[in-house]
């Protein structure tokens, strides 16, 4: 028997029993079904989430801190009272509410820019923004947020705030812009503002400063819901916080940006970071901040995966059964085939093909109706349930792993095919004449 | 006349220890080429195994069977099966179609076995079909065929490869007598025209009559080797 005829003989004995067949497909179509989906939903996610850091542009950047003995980021389990450090500051960026990191001096600066790698400092000046108010003028609490050279904020209208020059230059986030009395994104580019800052003697200073863009704002969005001023607004608001503290407290960061080679390969990120530790600070990389969300969401989808292969295996076994009672019924079939001359193998190979394409039957289906099932999800909900996340593709399908899945399925199939074809493959054809 | 099939001292016993049970106990005779012999017994007499040991599907405890002057006992796997595939066509009285496949596709089953192009499959088995006047049903489902037609289908796969020898399982043993005949018929005039030898299994008296010869089994033994010759 050709392959060809040995290929054309196991598709059409697979639907010689349709109902039996239509079942076991089904039990695969839900494995394959569930696994491409959470499959999609792993591609969909972490594509995100490379996006956004790609967008932030910081993968040249990282945020150092002094090295401190309290855990950093979440789940931080203190085991009693921190003790008090009059250096403390609280940190801003990734650290959880409340957390507090021994202040950068600038001494600190001078030691990180001596340090082999860094190609240059940027301690993050901390504004603490009461208030902004527009056209509307209603007032309403906002948090500043900073950028260092080289990232950029993804707009919907507008330019990047200035890095030099004396305007002061405000990007608002797209939330704010109807509060603030603005009709939609790209009125607002133009308009002024004024943000306010409370300084150490308790008195309020307010700036106002031009609208030049409008940000999407995104889970790792470099400075989240908040205002983003330029250079000259940050410097302007920085010192009007700062009216009334003793000079020799004024320059305290709580962090500052460290620029390397843009070039730098993991192995030398790491050198740095070593060497950073070594002078008594800790570097993070926007991707390490990441990577631990990256890792969550890999093991939700792990768990996931797990359960849609213990559905597959279930199917498994409904392949093995099918193939058995296929194996029973055409018993006299098979000793006429051995009796003709058919040998053993190609005996095996009928039966493994047949389990294989009822594996291939159930997984193309499978991961056809996930994928238009996924879509048709993810675009309601990137319409509404997550429209605050713009830019999400909540399932993706990278046609990579589609095929991987089908292939699996299909080994799978063909393993438990393997136990069926075998029985076949051993048969006597004068057993299997006789048999009534 | 050379034979084609030397049988020499044959034993075929299944089982072992106290359970063995000897189903030939030494049987030799030869077949001429272009002979009709009819193995007659009644059943569990060993009829059948002789017909399985003769037709390759089943090798003998002991002795020969030689096919051709080739002794069958050396022949293994592949070669066994291409044998079996090119010499032999084979009639069962329960004529072993598929019932969900085209009668054409049954036809061809020896030779899409032997792996022959899709085009030659379908025009011999067309030829066969019609010289069993069977063409009008290639089409057809095999289930749908009345008993007559299924049984010259099931002849016309056995010819289908142009085989040396076809062997006939009680070709008529489910067929009413005059379908049986009909069929009877079509046999011998293959026998006769195209040379095919004949080794017909039956314990229908009739049919073994028209054998050329008839080979009687009772309890594993040839009991009468002369047999008779028809009339």
């Amino acid at each position: 028997m050709t392959t060809v005829d040995l290929l054309r003989s196991a598709v059409a004995n697979t639907f010689r029993s349709k109902t039996r067949t239509v079942l076991t497909i089904l039990a695969i179509f839900v494995g394959a079904f569930t696994l491409t989906l959470t499959s999609g939903l792993g591609t969909g996610i972490n594509d995100y989430i490379d996006d956004t850091v790609s967008a932030v542009g910081s993968s040249d950047t990282m945020t150092v801190t002094t090295a401190s003995d309290d855990a950093q980021g979440f789940g931080s389990a203190d085991p009693g009272p921190a003790e008090y450090d009059p250096d403390t500051v609280a940190a801003g960026g990734f650290g959880a509410p409340g957390a507090t990191v021994v202040a950068l001096t600038p001494d600190d600066v001078t030691t990180l820019e001596g340090i082999d790698g860094v190609l240059a400092v940027q301690p993050t000046e901390s504004i603490e923004t009461d208030y902004v108010e527009g056209a509307s003028g209603t007032k309403y609490v906002v948090s500043a947020g900073a950028l260092v050279p080289g990232q950029h904020l993804t707009l919907t209208a507008g330019d990047q705030p200035a890095d030099d020059g004396t305007e002061l230059q405000v990007v608002i986030p797209t939330s704010y812009v109807e509060p603030l009395g603005f009709r939609d994104d790209a009125a607002a580019v133009g308009q002024s503002v004024t943000l306010a800052v409370t300084d150490a003697t308790r008195t309020q200073h307010t700036v106002t400063a031009t609208v030049v863009g409008v940000a999407e704002e995104s889970i790792a969005s470099p400075t989240g819901a908040s205002v983003t001023p330029g250079t000259a607004l940050a410097t302007a608001l920085f010192d009007a916080q700062n009216v009334g503290v003793p000079a020799d407290q004024v320059d305290r960061y709580a962090q500052a940006t460290v620029r390397f080679a843009a070039d730098a390969t993991d192995e030398q990120v790491t050198a740095l970071k070593d060497r950073l530790t070594a002078a008594g600070y800790t570097g993070t990389t926007v991707a390490d901040q990441l990577g631990t969300f990256t890792t969550v969401i890999d093991g939700i989808v792990l768990v996931l995966n797990a359960f849609a292969i213990i559905a597959l295996l279930a199917a498994s076994f409904g392949i093995v059964n099918t193939l058995l009672m296929s194996v029973q019924e055409r018993t006299r079939e098979i000793g006429l085939m051995k009796a003709m001359g058919m040998g053993s193998g190609r005996v095996f190979a009928l039966f493994s093909l047949e389990a294989a394409f009822i594996g291939f039957l159930g997984s193309a289906i499978g991961a056809g109706v996930a994928m238009v099932a996924g879509s048709v999800v993810s675009s309601a909900l990137a319409g509404s349930l997550l429209s605050n996340l713009p830019g999400l593709t909540l399932i993706a399908f990278d046609p990579v792993s589609i095929a991987l899945i089908v292939v699996v399925v299909m080994v799978i199939a063909f393993v438990a095919g393997t136990l069926p074809a075998a029985r076949a493959a051993r048969a006597d054809p004068v057993e299997s004449l006789r048999y009534e | 006349m050379a034979p084609i099939i030397s049988v020499r001292d044959v034993h075929r016993s299944y089982g072992r220890g106290p359970n063995r049970f000897e189903a030939l106990k030494g049987v030799s005779f030869d077949v001429a080429e272009g002979e009709s012999v009819a193995i007659v017994g009644k059943s569990g007499s060993g009829k059948s195994t002789l017909m399985h040991v003769l037709a390759l599907l089943d090798a003998p405890t002991t002795g020969t069977v030689e096919l051709e002057g080739v002794d069958t006992g050396t022949l293994r796997g592949a070669r066994l099966n291409r044998t079996r595939n090119a010499t032999f066509g084979f009639v069962f009285q329960q004529f072993f179609l598929t019932a969900s496949s085209s009668v054409l596709e049954n036809v061809v089953l020896p030779m899409t076995i032997a792996g022959v192009p899709r085009g030659e499959r379908r025009r011999r088995g067309l030829a066969a079909l019609e010289q069993l006047e069977l063409a009008d049903k290639a089409g057809s489902k095999a289930k749908d065929l009345s008993g007559g037609q299924k049984q010259r289908a099931v002849i016309a796969r056995a010819l289908v490869n142009d085989p040396r020898i076809i062997f006939a399982d009680e070709p008529t043993g489910n067929l009413d007598s005059a379908t049986g005949a009909v069929v009877e018929d079509i046999l011998f005039s293959l026998n006769r025209e195209h040379g095919i030898t004949l080794i017909v299994v039956t314990h229908d008296d009739d049919l073994a009559a028209r054998c050329d010869r008839r080979i009687v089994i009772r309890d594993g033994r040839i009991v009468d080797p002369e047999g008779e010759v028809a009339a």
